[in-house]
């Protein structure tokens, strides 16, 4: 029988996804025997021509990494989406926009200023160049692509049917993806190929994590000696365990949390959450109180809010260009044109 | 007349590097220039955040290189906090950015950029990839590779929490202690990690200074350009990753500064070009004076070799030896030929892999004290780290709570963008003639950008060795040929 098919593409991405998939160690020279690596853009050469000329549904899996920006990235998408049987968006930034969708927060001109211009210390063009489409030099024509500033995530654009979360993806979760979609297992569209617990509930600190806390103000992690064993958010510190899905270790303590740090909520929402940003300000306004105040209404909340440095930026790390005050933003925008 | 080529339609190079060459009528190149067409715009989406998330935010910019980037991050923030990490913290951070130079060193020579020569300067694009370059160099040494990555990995895995995106760099400290069981077990893997980088030495001696051809070109005057070099040492001139000064030194060897913090903005600028997205630094005093290399010139390269010329010499012995092997061979510091630094790369392997051992003998590492809470009002701070690339800075600027109001972000392939356009532009001169094209000339070209290991996913988003690529070659404003690499 003829090995399956599958191919790894990268949309906009770090590069962190493809390396990934590399510390599958050992076990990637065991997996790269079961399948047939149709393309690999870092690793092997292809030609987009070849893919082009594929029939449909030819590739049997197909992982994209990384958020769509540009026009060539939504065509490829396209591409793949026609020529794959399954297609897997993998790691946040496919899923939910990831790091880089915090540039949805801004706009071409600003970026090109902070980059190029007079706010850049170390740049010295006073005329303001900037890069252009289209430049004539002297021994012909140079084009580059156009910039956009818009970050989407991979369903945003095209059908996806399983999403494999985080930044980046456990080997782990990879591996069981694979091997569980090679076995002909064909879970329900849409399911995301990860454990359905929020991380609280697999974390080694759950007991003492609080119903109920009474804080002055809430801390960030640059201000106090954390301890390794307690809770965070007990510790007054912001941490997305409460609405984040686990898996980013096997069966434990997160990644993060494994390091005394906070989870910043890199693989996404667990199934019930419809909005990270929403849902956290809720899951935290539950369980935080403020001093010598019994009942939380919506007064309380902001004033705990008020306390949290960079809401936007900590609770949408992540997915800011999958939430809804992305959608806000742009319904602004519309409304502003 | 010429004929057009075209592989694939031009318009599609979104995260590819571009390297447009221009013939002239009698078919040698006339000039050539290296593209980045993405730009991600980290310096202006850092505004607002607070400054002790950044070195969880800026890894983003390179999955291949996260480490170098939370470090440069987490040292900006000590500095916008005047504060100092404790003994035991620095300690730490130095184990776990000496592991990450380790096994992004192995990576690039193994997997990635060294296939050059592990496989052969003319093999098809094809077998350049981990499975090629296992079926070359044999299943026992590609498992061995393999292997001592993942031990090395899994250390900062352990320390920072992740290996891609790391999380254990605090102002003033680092996350996690490291327990004495886990001194030991560490100590033991890094001996072994010695071994194993001295054994790749010995895997490149062999296929490469063995044999004549590869000599020739590594030496010869193809891939050689006479330029300033910029990195890190410490207080003896000797190299250091993770801190110290930054050495600049003339094409002659001569120091011409040695800066550190703040003080980068006296030393260097930055050039833009309307036909790329990625900046051109040059060094200010001499001045940018276009693609041209020598003293007049203002290009500077980094990454490993020049770090090994800016440096008197290694800190630890074996890396020392071969350290001066090298420069015997090439028979003048600082050495100019850009295949070296691919033998300085394994050079400063070996250094990495010695470095960890000694740290890892310090018993002292295990004490608890590793955090420094910051006491002082945030304002202003530079953070400088060598990249497995080269010299990477982050400088940013706070309100008084420490949120971001400025971030400037210079990093390592950057550095080297002039350098690469005109290695490749020589290349590209002394290898096509007569409007002689193959493919094997054409990744012979290639071969002189993929001795920088650029990385653009710091620009763009590829794994650095592998980069896709688009060659355009043109004759009378027509594309003659297109050889993309996807
Ligand atoms: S809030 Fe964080 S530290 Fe607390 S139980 Fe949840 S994941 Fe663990
Ligand atoms: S702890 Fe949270 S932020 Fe860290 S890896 Fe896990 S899901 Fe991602």
């Amino acid at each position: 029988m003829a090995k399956p098919k599958v191919g790894f593409y990268w949309c906009a991405s770090c590069g962190g996804c493809e390396e990934a998939i590399v510390d599958l160690h050992e076990d990637l020279l065991v997996v790269a025997e079961k399948i047939d690596i149709v393309f690999w853009p870092c690793a092997m050469d292809f030609k987009y021509q070849d893919v082009r000329d594929m029939s449909e549904n030819e590739i049997d899996i197909t992982f994209i990494n990384g958020a769509i920006r540009t026009e060539e990235q939504e065509e490829m998408a396209n591409l793949l989406r026609e020529k794959s049987k399954i297609l897997i968006s993998f790691g946040a930034c496919s899923q939910i926009g990831g790091i880089p969708g915090l540039a949805n927060f801004h706009d071409r001109d600003s970026i090109f200023q902070s980059s190029y211009g007079s706010t850049c210390p170390s740049v010295d063009n006073p005329d303001f160049i900037v890069p252009q489409t289209k430049t004539d030099v002297p021994e012909g024509e140079l084009t580059l692509p156009a910039f956009h500033n818009t970050v989407k995530s991979t369903d945003q654009v095209v059908e996806v049917d399983y999403y494999l979360p985080g930044c980046s993806p456990a080997p782990y979760l990879t591996l069981n993806a694979i091997n569980t979609l090679l076995a002909g297992k064909r879970p329900e569209k849409g399911t995301v190929l990860a454990p359905v617990k929020a991380l609280c509930d697999t974390c080694d600190r759950k007991d003492s994590k609080p119903d109920k806390i009474m804080l002055k103000d809430i801390k960030r992690v640059s201000e106090v000696e954390l301890d390794p064993e307690e809770c965070l958010l007990a510790q007054g510190i912001i941490c997305m365990g409460p609405i984040t899905r686990s898996g980013c270790t096997q069966g434990g303590e997160g990644r993060c949390i494994k390091a005394n740090m906070p989870c910043r909520g890199c693989y996404g929402p667990i199934p019930e959450v419809q909005d990270v940003g929403a849902s956290m300000i809720s899951a935290i306004a539950s369980i935080i109180g403020i001093e010598g105040e019994e009942n939380m209404s919506d007064e309380h909340v902001e004033k705990i809010m008020d306390t949290v440095v960079d809401p936007a930026g900590t609770f949408y790390r992540f997915s800011l260009a999958t939430s809804y005050l992305r959608r806000k933003l742009n319904d602004y925008a519309k409304d502003n044109n | 007349m010429s004929k057009k080529i075209s592989i694939d339609p031009i318009t599609r190079l979104e995260g590819h590097g571009k390297i447009e060459i221009f013939l002239d009528d009698d078919g040698g190149v006339e000039n050539a220039y290296l593209q980045v067409p993405e730009l991600k715009g980290f310096e202006q989406f850092s505004i607002d955040r607070p400054v002790e998330e950044m070195p969880r935010i800026t890894p983003r910019i390179c999955g291949v290189c996260p480490m170098a980037h939370h470090m440069a991050s987490t040292k900006a923030a000590d500095a916008v906090y005047n504060v100092k990490p404790t003994e035991t913290a620095e300690k730490i951070r130095r184990l776990v950015y000496n592991a990450y130079i380790l096994e992004d060193h192995l990576l690039h020579f193994f997997f990635l950029g060294g296939p050059d020569f592990v496989v052969t300067p003319s093999a098809p694009p094809g077998e350049r990839n981990i499975l090629g370059v296992v079926a070359k160099v044999g299943k026992e040494i590609g498992l061995e590779v393999i292997k001592t990555r993942r031990q090395i990995r899994e250390i900062v895995t352990h320390l920072f929490g992740r290996i891609i995106h790391p999380v254990g760099g605090l102002p003033g400290g680092v996350s996690k202690p490291l327990t004495e069981e886990k001194r030991q077990e560490f100590l033991q893997k890094c001996k072994d990690a010695v071994g194993f980088a001295m054994e790749a030495i010995n895997i490149f001696n062999k296929i490469v200074l063995d044999n004549d051809e590869y000599v020739k070109l590594v030496t010869g005057d193809i891939y050689k350009h006479n330029t300033y070099y910029m990195g890190l040492v410490d207080d003896k001139n000797r190299v250091n990753f993770y801190d110290g000064k930054v050495r600049v030194v003339d094409p002659e060897g001569n120091e011409i500064t040695k800066f550190s913090g703040l003080d980068y903005l006296d030393v260097v600028s930055e050039h833009v070009e309307p036909w790329s997205y990625m900046k051109f630094p040059y060094l200010k005093d001499i001045g940018w004076k276009g693609f041209t290399d020598g003293k007049e010139s203002g290009v500077m390269r980094v990454a490993p070799l020049a770090r090994l010329n800016v440096s008197d010499s290694m800190p630890t012995d074996k890396a020392q030896q071969e350290f001066e092997r090298m420069y015997d061979v090439l028979g003048k510091k600082p050495a100019h030929n850009t295949l070296a630094f691919h033998w300085a790369r394994l050079i400063e392997a070996l250094y990495a892999a010695e470095k960890m051992v000694e740290l890892l003998e310090d018993e002292t590492i295990t004490s608890d004290d590793i955090r420094n809470i910051p006491t002082d009002t945030p304002e202003e701070g530079v953070g400088i780290v060598e990249a497995a690339r080269g010299t990477l800075i982050h400088h940013y600027q706070t309100d008084k709570k420490g949120i971001i109001t400025a971030a400037n972000l210079l990093v390592a392939t950057v550095f080297n963008s002039a350098a690469m356009s005109l290695s490749i532009e020589k290349a590209a001169k002394k290898l096509i003639t007569k409007g002689k094209l193959d493919d094997g000339l054409l990744n012979m070209v290639e071969m002189a950008f993929r001795a920088y290991d650029p990385c653009l996913a710091c620009a763009t988003h590829s794994l650095p060795g592998n980069t896709p690529l688009i060659i355009n070659i043109h004759q009378n404003k027509d594309i003659i040929k297109t050889i993309r690499r996807d």
